[in-house]
């Protein structure tokens, strides 16, 4: 026997703890975490909007800056974000009202199928069109 | 000849009184038939008599030995050492509820939520002739099976950020109660889910449904009370009524 390994104090949130979760509770937990880059991103994007009071050549440098690769890989996960959670909202808000509530991990499955085609078209459409 | 291997055991532990819990390490040989539980109680009979667990049946039934084993919420009973990966397993004590010591917890706050749902434990329709399901039904499905275990309690995130949600196992227990009430007030019942820390409270995570070693499906559950109480909220039905069916608060 050997004892005496101390439990290391929790430093996530408990809905966090992901060992042994299933397909739902990992949709649960990156709905969370898409929820809260989201509503970080408004924040930036209302924050950078105040640029377009200070003239065109502050935004018109915003926007330089923006269309850079660093700028576009953070759009990317944007991306992501955006049509993660809005399909697995779907998803919730139909499951939530009692409809396909016994087919709620096909439905998911489906919508990612949706979301990853949306989200490679979405993505080559940034790359392609800012260049 | 039966095949045995040695696989390590990572065992939870807290005594009252001790600031914090820590792991102890024990080696154990077991069989491919060898369960968790078997195994925990050869670490209590060999290496330390100290070690505190839960357990009665060893089938399922009575729902005293869920844990956590590998992150995972399962009944001790009914798993197998042989059928966890690796060649080291954690065993800890379910989450969300207070504990007592080692692997064992404090289901009061449990039971101070599923007694009120006043669910009957006598099974009426069970095994009897005129329980042959009608043409169009393949079967019936059981909705008393609840063990009372708390492994769906232990695995739902709701539980482990809103001490006051009442948790997916009495929700369960009233849906059960909406369905069959056998004399039941199932106004009554409907007006204590219909709470910000009831039905509505759930974040559809499913992981209740996923861990539940009795099919109870508590998700689907907590979305038929929904369902129930969105349709008696609707304007129109409240009208036909004469007013609510509860007083929702």
């Amino acid at each position: 026997m050997n004892r005496g390994e101390l439990v290391p104090r929790r430093r996530w949130p408990a809905w966090f703890d992901v060992r042994g979760r299933h397909v739902s509770g990992w949709a649960f937990i990156l709905n969370r975490l898409t929820g809260l880059g989201l509503v970080l991103y408004l924040i930036i994007h209302l924050w950078v909007l105040r640029l377009l009071t200070q003239g065109e050549a502050r935004w018109n440098a915003f926007i330089a800056l923006a269309k850079t690769p660093p700028f576009l890989v953070l759009d990317t996960i944007l991306f992501f974000g955006i049509i993660y959670h809005a399909l697995n909202g779907i998803r919730l808000t139909l499951v939530g009202l009692g409809i396909g509530v016994s087919a709620h991990k096909r439905m998911f499955w489906v919508l990612m199928g949706i979301g990853l085609v949306l989200f490679v078209l979405s993505t080559w459409g940034l790359w392609t069109m800012t260049k | 000849m039966t095949e045995q291997r040695t696989v390590q055991f990572r065992v939870f532990r807290y005594k009252q009184g001790r600031e914090r819990p820590w792991y102890d390490t024990f080696d154990v040989t077991v069989t491919p038939r060898t369960t968790v539980l078997e195994a925990l109680q050869f670490i209590r009979r060999v290496h330390d008599p100290s070690l505190m667990l839960r357990h009665s049946c060893h089938h399922a039934s009575c729902g005293t030995c869920g844990m956590r084993i590998n992150g995972q919420e399962r009944l001790a009973c009914i798993t197998r050492v042989h059928d966890i990966a690796g060649e080291r397993v954690t065993v800890e004590p379910l989450a969300n509820l207070p504990i007592i010591g080692d692997l064992v917890v404090d289901m009061k706050a449990f039971y101070a939520k599923f007694t009120p749902m006043a669910m009957p434990l006598i099974r009426h329709s069970e095994f009897l002739p005129e329980a042959e399901p009608p043409e169009g039904v393949d079967t019936y499905t059981r909705l008393e099976n609840c063990i009372e275990c708390g492994l769906c309690v232990s695995v739902c995130p709701v539980a482990a950020s809103d001490p006051l949600y009442l948790g997916p196992a009495a929700l369960a227990a009233a849906w059960r109660v909406v369905q069959e009430p056998r004399g039941q007030n199932v106004p009554e019942i409907l007006a204590q889910v219909d709470t910000a820390h009831g039905c509505w409270r759930c974040h559809i995570a499913m992981e209740c449904s996923a861990v539940c070693p009795s099919h109870v499906d508590p998700g689907a559950a907590i979305m038929a009370l929904r369902g129930t109480l969105i349709r008696q909220h609707l304007p129109w039905r409240r009208k036909q009524q004469g007013g609510d069916a509860h007083e929702p608060r």
